[in-house]
Order: structure tokens, then sequence, then C-alpha cells
């Protein structure tokens, strides 16, 4: 339970050290920088955009180049590809894509200038596709699309709206024009909506009859070709082969590159962690012959950099604690099992200043209401070994989705005592299985009891943890109130709810309201029911007199505690939520007895345990899947909405510090 | 075969449809607005499939109390009890708030859910706080399937 300590570290050096301080600095990774404390008039900033921008350039032509490799060499991946992490990069390698930068970028240049030609040859071809399409119509014609002529005729082609046969066309004309009549019409091609002709007329009369025709419709091609069409499409053709051809070596000539993927990578990263070297030399102060840097650090890594930079280089190092008024970056720091729930902390919101860091006792409560929740052995070991592999399988995986995957090991964990507890595995199998296909049902015993078979008990198990989730919030309410100076805050907004709560308990219990839902009536001696009088009695005026304590006015005063007092409905709903854990528990076990249920039906023959088979693989893979979302989402919502809800707000700034930020490869340190 | 029998049937009948026709609406809705995400960027589809799904378990609630009912009067074991109509209007009391609340909160969760993929969309580091305003409306379903539960079970036959 702690929120790392943090310390302003100041550094002023010779200038001739500031490539090499920066570097390691970067290295180290431990220093988040913040140079605004160091405004002074005298001393000057570097303008490093434009060096800047030229890297960030070169890390996205990098970027363009093996998104090219993507697409035409793609690299084989698995399913779990996800889970590999960035594979780690010695520093001799590093250096030596470093030295070779210059032909690598020459390589990504190429990269993207073969794909760039290669769309437009794509474009180029589609034109020519297009262009043979609107040949179609024309391919019965066996002159040239211009048209040609004997020493007395003329032919001419044209389309026409319209379905018309050619007995309809000359009727057309002649009743237009009853002179014409040395002319012949060739239907070449008719579709839905247009007819396409040739039209062979008397030299003399050709002007005439594209006029009559004109009438109804007549209308040349706008492109004509000198060829015939059919030449003209094998012309297309040659061409769409040719440019195909080319297309398939530009690929070929992308896919011989696909071995500088691992390079392109590296320059891309070499370019990205430049870029940030130069963002933060760009904001530190400088004098003629010295620079100043300074930011924060968890005090456990000041040694570290009194080490590395300190011992090495002449310079000074001040250290002192971070001022009062100054919000602090946070970094958590927990065991090996509460640091896997920072995440969930982390998506709620950090401490902020003068809030404890609330992961260990979250990462207990959450492991244990996940566990009640999905409750099947079952499940729990599929999740446990799912887990447990994948980790052990892909060591260099993301820190962040290590935690998350070593998390759900542990509530894997919880969920299989759970399931022992309740009898839960995969529902009621064995049950199932023994009864169905040897003839005589065995079953294990839950160790505690079945849900199912007495869902009060549950109900008022899962109230009762309800109430110790909530009272451990209210203790840290008060405890950070105490650890803060303000003892005030800790009596009244903890103690006097305590003394409220804890009276209105003891008069609940022996009531006959209780007895009703619990089944057994609770009789206390006489002095335990006068003393949960005299408990919510203090508890209710503490409230009603001290919990507007800051206002003046006495009726405000007062209208505010009675309205302090009203809060009291929001324990009760806040409590009754956590029946939310007897529903989740139930739906698992029901759910899968149910999968169970259809995959008997078969009954006891071979194709009854095949049917059994493919259901229970089927059902049990949606059921988890269901069921662990479900679990997940309300486990989450009864740490952030009822536990964080009683004494924590978050809002605190993560640490980011300095550091080699890289995209595809991790570099070892020497 | 008595009345009782038709009654209790209609009650795990009314539970598991109207339970289902909520979650059906929710995630359908849900699942608009994921499409449309995804269009956009691909990358998020583990995290609105999520989104999608959390209106998904009035459904399995409604089927839940179905079937605890189902187990309840002997259907499923093969010995029908003898319902008279009494018992059988009291287990179809006891299914219809999980029937008429999934109907409802389905519906509007997955409105909410939908609500929620925008926010992944936006501000995909949002997520954890994104799943609880649809986690909000799954409450009310959660009580009305205890209830049921707890008649049902309670309820003498």
């Amino acid at each position: 339970m702690a929120v790392m300590q943090m310390q302003r570290i100041s550094i002023c050096a010779l200038k001739e050290n500031r490539k090499a301080i920066l570097e390691k600095l970067q290295a180290l990774g431990v220093m988040e920088i913040d140079t605004t404390v160091l405004a002074d008039e005298d001393l000057q900033k570097m303008d490093t955009s434009s060096s800047r921008q030229v890297f960030e350039k070169q890390a996205v032509m990098a970027d363009q180049a093996l998104e090219v490799l993507d697409t035409y060499a793609p690299e084989k991946k698995s399913m779990l590809a996800s889970l590999e992490g960035k594979p780690l990069i010695g520093q001799p390698e590093f250096h030596h894509s470093i030295e070779l930068r210059g032909q690598i970028l020459q390589d990504a240049k190429n990269l993207t200038e073969w794909n760039r030609r290669i769309s437009e040859k794509q474009a180029t071809i589609q034109k020519l596709e297009n262009q043979t399409e609107s040949l179609t119509p024309w391919l019965a014609l066996d002159i040239p699309m211009t048209g040609s002529g004997t020493k007395q005729t003329v032919s001419f082609i044209g389309t026409i709206a319209g379905v018309v046969t050619q007995d309809d066309i000359w009727w057309m004309v002649r009743e237009q024009n009853e002179e014409l009549e040395a002319f012949d019409v060739k239907i070449l091609y008719t579709d839905r909506d247009t007819t396409y002709l040739a039209v062979t007329a008397l030299q003399s009369e050709a002007v005439a009859v594209e006029e009559t025709l004109r009438k109804f419709g007549f209308a040349r091609p706008s492109y004509l070709a000198n060829r015939t069409p059919a030449e003209e499409k094998a012309e297309y053709e040659k061409k769409i082969s040719r440019l195909k051809e080319q297309v398939e070596e530009l690929k070929e000539q992308i896919r011989a590159c696909a071995g500088v993927r691992r390079k392109l990578q590296e320059i891309s990263d070499y370019y990205r962690i430049r870029s940030d070297k130069y963002e933060v030399l760009g904001t530190i102060p400088q004098s003629q012959n010295t620079f100043f840097i300074s930011g924060f650090v968890p005090t456990d890594s000041l040694s570290l950099i009194k080490g590395k930079i300190g011992d090495v280089y002449d310079c000074s190092i001040d250290i002192e604690d971070v001022p009062e008024d100054v919000e602090a970056p946070v970094l958590l720091k927990n065991g090996p099992i509460s640091s896997t729930t920072e995440g969930v902390l982390a998506s709620f919101g950090l401490p902020k200043k003068g809030e404890l860091d609330p992961t260990k006792i979250m990462s207990a409560f959450y492991i244990f209401l996940f566990g009640m929740m999905l409750s099947d052995a079952g499940y729990g070991l599929i999740m446990f070994l799912g887990c447990f592999i994948a980790l052990k399988k892909f060591p260099r995986m993301g820190e962040s989705m290590k935690k998350t995957l070593q998390m759900f090991m542990y509530c894997g964990i919880s969920t299989i005592v759970w399931g022992i507890l309740f009898g839960g595995f995969f529902g009621d199998l064995i049950n199932v299985v023994s009864r169905v296909f040897f003839g005589h049902e065995v079953g294990i015993p839950p160790l505690w009891f079945a849900p199912l078979n007495d869902p009060m008990k549950l109900l008022m198990f899962s109230l009762a943890v309800g109430l110790v989730h909530l009272f451990t919030g209210l203790f840290l309410k008060g405890y950070t109130s105490i650890k803060n100076g303000d003892v005030m805050s800790a009596l009244i907004d903890c103690g006097c709810w305590f003394l409220f709560l804890i009276g209105l308990i003891l008069m609940l219990l022996p009531s006959s309201i209780f007895a009703g839902i619990a089944g057994t009536q609770i009789v206390f001696p006489p002095f335990v029911n006068l003393l949960a009088k005299v408990l919510t009695i203090a508890g209710a005026l503490g409230l009603l007199l001290f919990s507007a304590r800051d206002k003046k006015n006495p009726g405000l005063r007062l209208a505010l505690g009675a309205y302090e007092l009203y809060g009291v409905t929001s324990w009760l709903s806040d409590v009754l939520s956590y029946s939310r854990l007897l529903a989740l528990g139930l739906a698992t076990g029901v759910i899968a007895q149910v999968i169970n249920q259809i995959g008997s039906m078969g009954g006891r023959s071979i194709l009854g345990a095949v049917l059994f088979i493919i259901v229970f693989l089927v059902g049990h893979t949606l059921s988890l899947a269901i069921n662990l979302l479900g679990a997940y989402v309300h486990t989450n919502r009864l740490q952030y909405v009822e536990f964080f809800g009683k004494f924590y707000e978050g809002g605190g700034r993560p640490f980011t510090p300095f550091r080699a930020n890289t995209k595809y490869v991790d570099i070892k340190e020497d | 075969m008595s009345l009782g029998i038709v009654f209790a049937l209609l009650g795990a009948a009314s539970a598991v449809f109207l339970a289902g026709m909520g979650s059906a609406i929710g995630v359908g809705v849900a699942g608009q607005a994921a499409s449309g995400v995804v269009t956009e960027d691909p990358n998020k589809f583990a995290k609105v499939l999520i989104m999608q799904l959390l209106p998904g378990t009035q459904g399995i609630y409604g089927l839940l109390v179905g079937f605890i009912t189902l187990a309840k009067i002997g259907l499923l074991g093969g010995s029908v009890a003898a319902l008279d109509p009494m018992t059988g209007l009291l287990i179809l009391g006891g299914c219809l708030p999980i029937g008429i609340v999934g109907l409802v909160s389905g519906k509007y969760q997955g409105m909410t859910s939908a609500a929620a993929i925008g926010i992944v969309a936006k501000r995909e580091d949002q997520f954890g706080k994104a799943m609880l305003f649809p986690a909000m409306v799954e409450t009310y379903a959660i009580l009305a399937l205890l209830t049921s539960v707890l008649v049902i079970t309670n309820v003498p036959v």
C-alpha cells in the first residue's frame, strides 16, 4: 500500500556533456522532466522543433515502409501474437542498424515508391478494364469504329435509347422521310435500355439518314477507335496484362525486401527515441557553458542517478522534497500479488495528493469477490491454467498485459476455491456424466453448501461480505483523515457513522423482519439492545450536529446534518448491491447445469457421448465467456462504486518518466 | 395435468421470453454502435465486443429463472408435480419481476452501452469507466432476478 515518495532533482552540468547525460537519463528512464521551475531570463532555450520534425518524418517513413511490407509480405502471426511483446535487441545489433540508417531509409523510400507505382498501375488497369467493358456491345462490328465506306456508301455506328428492331428503325425512318430508301441498319447489340447499331447509307443520303435517326435519339459514341472493336479490345488486354506483370514484379521486389523488416523497425524506434530526446532538449534552459535540467524522481532511484551521472560527469545535483503545493506524479509500488490489480485502480484514477494507495486492500477483496461471482472449480481451473501457460510461454509480453493475466490467474485460484466450497465443477458435470453414462450417480458434495439449495443463506452471507467491504472503506476514510491530520473528520465522518451503523445493525438483528428473512430468531441479552439504542442515538446526534461543522448558520448546519443522516439510505442500497454476488454465482451454476442437461439428451450411447462432448465444448466456452465478463464487470463495479465511493476520489497524475518509448523493439541495456 | 402446471409454465416462459427480448434489443442496439466503431478502428474490436455483451445478461437471468421454475415443478426430472392453480399463479407471479425488469433494463442497458461505446471510440483509455455506466443499469435486473429466485424457491409445492 504505497505511493512512491517523489523527490525533485535538479542537475546542472557542462554543455559538453549534454548529449551524454540526456542519453543516460533516457536510458535509465527514472526521471520525469519538469523544467517549468527553471524559468530564468538569462538562460536560453534551444529551438529543436525543426530537427524533431526531421526525426519524426523519418520515423513515419520507416512506419510507412513497414505498412507496405505488411500488405505484400505479411509476417505469419499466431493468434496469440499480441501476447508476445516486443523482441529484445542487443546494443551491438541496434548500433549496427543505426550506422546503416542511410541505407535502410533508402530501402524505406524504395518500398514506398514501389507501393506508389503499384497503386498507379492498378488505377490504370482499372481504367482500361472499364474501357474494355464499354467496348463489349460493339464487338460484333467488323469495321473500324470511326466508320468506313466504299465509293458510294458510308458506314457509321451509334446508339438509340430503348429496345428496337431492325424493322422498327427502317419504318421509323421511312415515316419521317419517304425519300430515303437506300440505307441499311444492322443491330449489333441490345441491352436493357439501349440498342447499338451500325448504319450504312449512300454517301449522298448519309447526312439525311443520320439527321432523321437523331430524331429518335440516335447518337454516335463519344470515343471512337480507328480499329475494329475486337482489335481495340485485344490491344487493351495486352496493355492490362503487361501492367499486371509489372505490378507482380513490383510486388516481388517488395517481398524480396522482407528481410529489412526488423531493421526498419529498429530505425523507426531509433528516430522516435531521438525525437523524444530533442523534445526534452528543447525545454532545458542553457547558459554559455552549462545547462540545467530538473524533474521528479522516485526516492529509491535517486542513488541510481547519483551513481550513473553524478559520479561520472562534472555536475552538481540538488535534491529536495516536493513542496506542499505541488502535485507530484504518482507511481505505485505494491507486492507481487496486489500489484497485479494496479491496472484496475489506474483505470478508476490514481491516488491524488494526500490519498493513500488502496491497491493492497482492494486486491484482496477483488480476488475474493471475483471468485465468489464465478464460483465454479472447472472454470477457475481453465482460467488459472490459461493465464499460467500464457505467462510462461510469453515471458516478454507487455507489462500491463502481464499484470492483467496475473490478476486473472489469481482470480482463477479464488474461483477454484469458491467452486469447491459451493460444489460446482462445470456445474453438475460429475453428477450428470456418472448418471447418464455410467448408470449410477456420484457427485462431489460441496464443502460448504450448494447455493441453489439454500439461496437465503448465501444472500445473507453476500450482504455480510458487503458490510465488511463497506466498513473497510469507511475505516480507510478515517485512516486517511488521521494521516492528513484531520482528527475531527475522522471522529465525525468516520467514527459517528460507525456508531450509527453498528447501532442500527444491532437493532435490526433481533427484529422480526430479520427473523423472517433469515429464518432464525436472534435474541440478544437486554444490555446489548440498550447498547444498540445508545450507539445509534449517539452516532445520529454526532452526525446531525457536527457533520456540517464548517457552516456558521445553525439552521443550515442542522439541515445539512440531517441530510448527512439521510445518507443511511445509500448505505442500505450499497449493501443490497452485494446481492449480485448471489445472483452471478447462481447464474454460473445454473447455466452450466442447463448445458449439461442439453448435452445429456442423447442418452447413453456413442452418439449421445459425441453430442455431449460437442455441447460441452461449445456450451461451456460460451458460458465461461459470458460469466467471466459478468464477474469482471461487477467486481469492478463493487470496487469503484460501493468501495471507493466511501473514501477514494483518485485523480492523481501518472508518473511518465523520460525514457526510450519504443514501438517495435526493446533495447537491451548493458 | 392441472391448470396449475399451465400457470407455472406460463411463468417460466414469460421469464425467458421477456428478459430474452430485453437482451436482444439491448445487444442489438449496442452492436450497431460497436459495428460503427470497428469500421473506423478494427483494433477496438475486443473492447467494444465486451461493451456489446453487457446487456446480454438479462436473457441469461431469464433463462436461469425459467430453469429453476422447470426444476421446481419437476418437468425436467420427468415427474411433474401436481400443482393446484393457486400455486401455479404464485410461481407465475414470481417469474414476472425478472421478465418485465429484464425487458426494460435490457433495452436501456443496451442504449447506455451504445453511448459507452462512444467513450471507447474517442478515449480508449477510459474503458474502465465506460464499462461502469451500463453496469449501473444492470443492478435492477439483478434485484429482480433475486426476487424471482427467492419467490420461486420458497413457494411450497
